[in-house]
């Protein structure tokens, strides 16, 4: 594996831009794709057109309700882009940059489930952001990429 | 039971990252693989992969014990623990996938750590 170890710093710099914005892109379908497919989800739960009865027959049914539906679609494509995500960066870069996603989820939860932020929750977000910049600072992909792979 | 609903989201989680983390970095997806006419080759690839089907089903698996554990834990409890999953994964991203964590990114999962067991007071 060592053998055909990628060193950032031997690419050509056009390389680098054009990796880092693919990198960028994809962070951003992550982070929205499970933002949104979370929300969907739990607005879709916490609405039934119906009361939820306590049967596995009612939780199957109600997978097939708009909102569900759409969150369900979302995860499925956030599990995919992460997937993808993680074949261009590393796990310990894709993990703190797409965290951002727990200040947006507090944020949806404030306006649309009148949710509350302490000032705990804003120390949080602050923290949350500062690890993504420190993060972000870094080379997205450091390991060694088998030769051959594409 | 509530402790070890904890392990097992924890532990579940890890090995799901980095197996989908160790898989995907074998061979690396091309741009041209996302558009719309080869998405279905892109899936049945993904599909045939071994790690990846253990790491979705450990995924199911911690997002099964996740529900469960917010049944008879607090969400205040609840959450951090996702947030524990950051630091470990991490060090093993260090240990097991042979990345280069600078102090750098140290610092930053540290804060992001941080940050999501303080949104979850």
């Amino acid at each position: 594996m060592a053998a055909g170890r990628v060193v950032a710093e031997q690419a050509a710099p056009h390389t680098v831009r054009r990796v880092d914005l693919k990198v960028k892109l994809l962070t951003a379908v992550v982070v929205l794709t499970n933002v949104l497919g979370n929300f969907s989800l739990s607005w879709g739960m916490k609405h039934p057109a119906a009361p939820l009865k306590d049967s596995p027959l009612a939780y199957i049914q109600m997978i097939f309700t708009p909102w569900v539906l759409l969150g369900i679609t979302l995860l499925i494509l956030w599990l995919l882009s992460r997937m993808t995500l993680l074949s261009w960066a590393d796990l310990s870069f894709v993990l703190p940059v797409t965290s951002i996603g727990y200040v947006l989820t507090a944020f949806l939860g404030k306006y649309f489930f009148a949710e509350q932020i302490t000032w705990q929750r804003w120390l949080g977000t602050l923290a949350i952001m500062l690890g993504m910049i420190l993060v972000g600072l870094t080379k997205p992909n450091t390991t060694a990429r088998e030769e051959g792979a594409r | 039971m509530k402790w070890l609903m904890v392990a097992t989201i924890v532990a579940c989680t890890v090995l799901a990252d980095l197996l989908q983390s160790f898989e995907m970095k074998r061979n690396e997806v091309a741009v041209e693989d996302l558009r719309p006419g080869r998405l279905a080759g892109f899936l049945r690839n993904l599909a045939r992969r071994g790690p990846l089907v253990l790491a979705v089903f450990f995924m199911a698996i911690s997002f099964f014990a996740f529900m469960k554990l917010l049944s008879i834990a607090d969400l205040s409890f609840a959450v951090p623990v996702t947030a524990a999953t950051v630091v470990i994964e991490t060090l093993l991203a260090r240990l097991v996938l042979k990345e280069t964590v600078s102090p750098l990114r140290w610092a930053g999962a540290f804060c992001v750590a941080c940050g999501v067991a303080l949104l979850a007071v």
